[in-house]
């Protein structure tokens, strides 16, 4: 049984800066792994290799067995099975809330228009937006917006879920209602890699907590493992500043 | 003398009103030109636009990127942004045409059919091919302009779900993009339908031209380049509208 998201000895450098050192780590099917680590330790990067947005300089990245780190993989089809969110939210401004999410199924997954819109409602539904359906992007509030790009992501029926810091360019107030929503899609058993600097969510909800410092990943554990008895001296740092 | 200062001596209007066929001809073959020119240098325009941006992944693949695309559309813009419109229809008229039409030896048409395109056609040819290189290059780096100053964010959001490189530029960037190109592009249409005067120089019946056949005939010159300048006033004030009506309704999505 393969993993769903398997790196190994995975670097990336951009010009002479070594983003990732030598990471190797996985994501078991329906497991949460929350990544945390300062910022500039690569945690982003190493998210957006698992989906191709970047390319690895050395090293292997397998999601369901497959080789995103071949050029020669279809991409766009791997792609459709894992959904992305971002942390400014890149909703299509040029398109209503309920545009957003019916294009990538309408042109990719073959939807009818009345399905896709269908769907796209239930997902709305569920994320706690309908009533936005008609929106423009740009009158909702960050959560309303990030709300509706996990639905977008969703409306692709992906069978993993990246999220690249998604509540860090909300206002306080509108973080909860998004985390709300991203835990109640763990709970339904959606594998899933979570950038984040929620320290909370991350105890609560994450199977396991990977923790990188300047592209290298020094810990990797359950939650209690890695809040409460870190093994490296860095990781206590890290903690004690940011808890 | 006096009286001729006062307006209905100093303008003779029944010169304009002798020539209203030659004018009314003049105006549609500008209107036509320009139009033509417009949507031509707009498709056109994509391309080399498009082609100026291409990259690839592979390494082979981009640097073929580099030197069948990048370099020719830099060149192309380089020249036609870097040489006078004036000198460009004078070496397609005299010049290029000929190469391509010529009775002896022409690389496209030769014999009877191209002495008489030439002849019937030749300054429309010239007129619509140089203004649509022209307006081609200007076009192409506003394309340009308008794809690069679309966030990063849109094309990889569009990407992350499974688009294609081809179909997230059709349906997520350049509706974008060309909602902030509709002002330079409206200012391009201005120029170019002014800049169509320009071709009366080697014989298109275009509204400078019906105002110097005007003014050879009667060598009076208030009268037919008065009345032009308002036509072509009048002209750039409709696109002018036209562009700030198609903004309006493009603008969907907008701050409101």
């Amino acid at each position: 049984m393969d993993a769903a998201i398997r790196v190994e000895h995975l670097s990336k450098r951009f010009g002479r800066l070594e983003v990732l050192r030598d990471v190797s780590c996985a994501v078991a099917e329906g497991e949460v792994v929350c990544i945390i680590g300062p910022s500039g330790s690569g945690k982003s990067t190493l998210l957006r290799c698992m989906n191709g947005l970047e390319e690895a300089s050395s090293g292997q990245v397998f999601v369901h067995g497959v080789a995103v780190h071949d050029r020669a993989t279809d991409l766009d089809t791997v792609r459709r099975e894992i959904g992305m969110v971002f942390q400014r939210f890149n909703l299509f401004p040029h398109k209503t809330v309920l545009e957003n999410i019916t294009l990538a199924p309408g042109l990719l997954r073959g939807l009818a228009a009345s399905e896709a819109r269908e769907r796209a409602e239930a997902l709305l539904a569920k994320v706690g937006v309908l009533e936005k359906r008609d929106a423009w992007p740009n009158q909702l509030s960050g959560g309303q917006q990030q709300r509706v790009a996990i639905a977008r992501a969703l409306a692709m029926q992906p069978k993993i879920m990246l999220f690249d810091e998604p509540t860090s360019s909300l206002d306080p107030e509108m973080v909860g209602e998004v985390l709300a929503v991203m835990q109640a899609l763990a709970d339904e058993g959606m594998t899933m890699a979570v950038v984040t600097h929620e320290m909370g969510f991350a105890r609560r909800v994450a199977d396991r907590v990977l923790f990188l410092d300047e592209g290298r990943l020094l810990e990797s554990g359950s939650p209690a493992e890695v809040f409460e008895q870190p093994r490296e001296e860095r990781t206590r740092q890290f903690l004690s500043k940011i808890l | 003398m006096d009286a001729e200062i006062l307006w209905f001596g100093w303008f003779r209007a029944d010169i304009i009103q002798e020539y209203g066929a030659l004018f009314w001809s003049g105006l549609r073959m500008t209107v036509g030109v320009t139009v033509v020119c417009i949507l031509q240098g707009t498709l056109l325009g994509l391309v080399i636009g498009l082609a100026r941006l291409a990259t690839a992944r592979n390494a082979v693949a981009n640097a073929a990127c580099r030197f069948l695309l990048r370099w020719p559309a830099t060149v192309y813009i380089s020249f036609f942004r870097g040489t006078p419109l004036f000198v460009q229809i004078l070496l397609m008229h005299f010049a290029v045409v000929p190469l391509f039409l010529n009775p002896a030896d022409g690389w496209l048409i030769s014999g009877d059919l191209a002495r008489d395109l030439r002849q019937d056609y030749g300054a429309l040819i010239t007129g619509i091919v140089s203004l649509t290189l022209n307006s081609a290059a200007y076009i192409s780096e506003i394309f340009r302009a308008g794809i690069q100053s679309i966030d990063r964010g849109q094309m990889e959001a569009a990407r992350s779900l499974g688009l294609s490189h081809a179909r997230a530029m059709y349906h997520v960037v350049l509706p974008q993009a060309f909602r902030r190109m509709l002002p330079p592009l409206g200012n391009n249409a201005i120029a170019l339908l002014k800049d169509s005067s320009l071709v009366s120089a080697v014989g298109l019946a275009e509204l400078a031209y019906a105002a110097r056949t005007v003014a050879g005939a009667y060598s009076r010159y208030w009268e037919p380049y008065l009345t032009i300048s308002v036509m072509y006033w009048l002209l750039t004030l409709g696109l002018a509208w036209g562009v700030r009506h198609l903004e309006a309704r493009y603008g969907r999505g907008d701050s409101r």
